[in-house]
């Protein structure tokens, strides 16, 4: 049975997503700086190095604890910019709005992205406005583009992995995708868990001050922790070990996930990063971290090894051992 | 987690671990029935911290992987019946019927809709008076009084355009005849806890009496399982076979009568066709005529069509514990999450999905 059309499975930032650039969008506009396939195209012009990223928001519901639409279509180029090891500069801002759509609420939507960009230190500088009949769109879609200058020797790609690497991350997982889903129509839980929207390239930058040779730098945002490692695996050829007691989930989110039947490794975050840094500025670059205020929970969760090159392998909390694949499809809840 | 972490410790499991493998004198096959459980198995690594010679193999305990393709496929056929919406575990949406799937006819147009649970789309039947809504209701006897609830809701709120297609089933009757199946080899079970929070120590006596097979009920933390394979191994070793209950603090001798007692307003017991086991009599639920109007079968005229599963999946032979995923020729070949062609890849709590998720390390 082969899919005729596309299904939401095509873009849930997993397996289905890759197979879908893979065999449809890299083909269809071959070039070398897209096959790359990193977070945001890296390339050089006039004599200096730029990363230029693109993304498209259609979060629902707009509105959520911890953020919005808005601040999330900001942070969310300026983190895939970042990730490049650049420094994000300017930013466009693509606009679907849904015929109907109450001002109040565009208006506090635009609010947010200035409040973000601002926050993050970019500014917005071009934009577009399209209106669609009701119906056609879901209230509001934003599309962001971004540009950001990378500086002398900074070399950051998920193929540059090496045996004996530590992996950092930022803080707790699994908070922005279990807040959404507990927002959504069809739920209604009353726990105290908000989206973790944030810029990161404050972050990124005082951590590339502490050490210019950081290999790897993703924020695992759909797909999750999981996918992510996954892709820096295959990228690289390289084995990775992660400790699951290392991870931090906080209890809200951690007890939301298993009444959802989640696994919090798949589920996306908006304001985590994942660093791979040579064991010797594994320490340096966790300091700088841990310094900023969307870093303050920043752990080494675990090292990238030689043995089993691709593949994601979990300590589990019990001191069992399993393969942490990519995420295949959306996550389902538990019917039983 | 509070109360949850205990269940977790290391330490306590790598020490039951030791016992585990101070009492397995023999090798064994010990079947977990629960896809709760197979899950949690794999997510923990327990099979890591086993002994060589403890074999633990994985039962009919997802319901989408029992769910029969004839009534996949009327299912299917539900969806594409124009003003009707078809109302479902989300885990449903994927199973590859004959020619389609509730994903693909939802992509092409149908109203397909996730929920989660029965009560949801009760609502949705109340908010869309001149539609059909149809709840695939599968599941075992735990998620049975829910739907059965969602009946007695819809008719005490006077909507009529609710209905159920109904294919439960109950879990004794499979045990016993898993017992009567040639080839079928099993030491002891491993007994789901969540149905047991319904049926109660007392549904599993009389599948006991008849064939003295060590079982625990157990939950589905860590502790909990290791603990249980712990009771179950020693039993084994010292040949003195029990029905335990390892699952106390949510498993009590009765059960819960009263979720029992909707359940047994609203359906009664009938024989049910389970993939991978065939026919088994009394093993499902159906509507009594008294609730005629809610049940999707004789309001659509449904009649799941017999129906041979795809050809090449041993899906049967894994429900049975005779095969285990890697046995199978389709298995990471042709048969894969995106594109599973048996049920046991679809569910996440199918073994052919939990192996390829979850696979051990070697």
């Amino acid at each position: 049975m082969s899919n005729h059309r596309i299904l939401l499975d095509h873009g849930s930032g997993g397996r289905q997503s890759s197979n879908l650039i893979a065999e449809m969008m890299l083909p269809a506009f071959d070039n070398p700086i897209l096959a790359g396939m990193e977070d945001g195209a890296v390339f050089e012009m006039g004599g200096s190095r730029f990363a230029f990223s693109t993304d498209t928001y259609v979060v629902d519901p707009i509105f959520f604890p911890g953020g919005s639409i808005g601040d999330l279509a900001v942070n969310g180029t300026v983190n895939d910019i970042a990730m490049c090891g650049a420094e994000p500069q300017y930013i466009s801002a693509g606009l679907i709005i849904e015929e109907g759509f109450a001002m109040a609420d565009l208006r506090a939507v635009l609010a947010d992205m200035g409040r973000a960009a601002k926050n993050a230190g970019v500014q917005v500088v071009t934009g577009d406005t399209k209106v669609v009949s009701r119906g056609a769109a879901d209230k509001i879609f934003i599309n962001t583009s971004g540009i950001g200058l990378i500086g002398p020797g900074i070399h950051i790609s998920a193929a540059n992995a090496r045996p004996g690497d530590q992996i950092l991350l930022s803080g707790s997982i699994a908070d922005h995708g279990v807040t959404i889903l507990s927002k959504r129509s069809g739920f209604s839980f009353d726990a105290p868990i908000s989206s973790d929207s944030a810029p990161l390239n404050r972050m990124v930058a005082q951590m590339l001050r502490a050490c210019p040779d950081v290999h790897v730098l993703r924020d695992p945002t759909r797909g999750g922790v999981g996918t992510t490692l996954n892709e820096i695996a295959s990228s690289s050829g390289t084995g990775i070990r992660i400790y699951e007691d290392r991870i931090p989930v906080k209890q809200s989110v951690s007890g939301l996930c298993e009444l959802l039947g989640l696994d919090p490794l798949y589920v996306a975050n908006e304001g985590k990063l994942l660093a791979f840094v040579d064991s010797r500025h594994a320490g340096a670059v966790l300091s700088a971290m841990r310094a900023d205020p969307y870093g303050t929970d920043a752990v080494i969760i675990g090292e990238v090894v030689a043995d089993h090159p691709g593949r994601v392998v979990m300590e589990t909390g019990i001191g069992g051992r399993r393969i942490v694949d990519m995420l295949s499809g959306e996550q389902l809840p538990r019917i039983c | 987690m509070l109360h949850i972490s205990e269940y977790r410790d290391s330490r306590l499991c790598h020490s039951i671990a030791s016992r585990i493998a101070a009492r397995s004198s023999r090798p064994v096959r010990i079947m977990e029935v629960c896809g709760t459980h197979t899950v949690s198995i794999f997510r923990n690594g327990i099979r890591w911290l086993l002994p060589e010679g403890v074999d633990l193999i994985s039962g009919p305990g997802c319901p989408v992987c029992v769910t029969a393709q004839g009534e996949i496929d009327a299912a299917i056929s539900l969806a594409r019946q124009t003003d009707t919406i078809v109302a479902t575990f989300g885990d449903l949406i994927r199973v590859p019927g004959s020619n389609s799937s509730l994903q693909q006819e939802k992509a092409a147009g149908n109203d397909v809709r996730i929920v989660y649970s029965a009560s949801d789309a009760v609502e949705i039947a109340r908010q869309n008076p001149v539609k059909h809504v149809v709840f695939l209701g599968v599941g075992f006897e735990t998620t049975a009084p829910t739907i059965a609830a969602s009946v007695l809701a819809a008719r005490q709120a006077g909507i009529e355009n609710y209905s159920v297609f109904a294919m439960h089933k109950i879990v004794p009757p499979a045990l016993e005849a898993l017992m009567e199946m040639e080839g079928v080899e099993i030491d002891a079970f491993l007994l789901p806890g969540h149905v047991s929070v319904i049926i109660g120590m007392q549904g599993y006596s009389q599948f006991f009496e008849n064939y003295r097979v060590p079982c625990a009920v157990a939950g589905f933390e860590p502790v909990d399982i290791l603990r249980a394979l712990l009771r179950l191994t020693e039993m084994l070793d010292t040949g003195d076979s029990q029905l335990e209950n390892c699952y106390p603090r949510a498993v009590a001798e009765q059960g819960n009568p009263a979720a029992r007692q909707i359940m047994d307003t609203v359906f009664e017991v009938c024989d049910a066709d389970w993939r991978g086991l065939g026919w088994i009599p009394a093993s499902g639920m159906q509507f009594r005529d008294a609730f005629a109007d809610h049940d999707a079968r004789k309001k659509f005229n449904v009649h799941p069509p017999d129906v041979a599963p795809p050809a090449g999946c041993a899906c049967g032979d894994i429900l049975t514990g005779a095969k285990t995923p890697p046995e199978c020729p389709l298995y990471k070949t042709r048969c894969t999450p995106i594109n599973p062609v048996g049920p046991c890849m679809v569910s996440t709590e199918g073994t052919c999905a939990a192996y390829f998720k979850y696979h051990e390390v070697q």
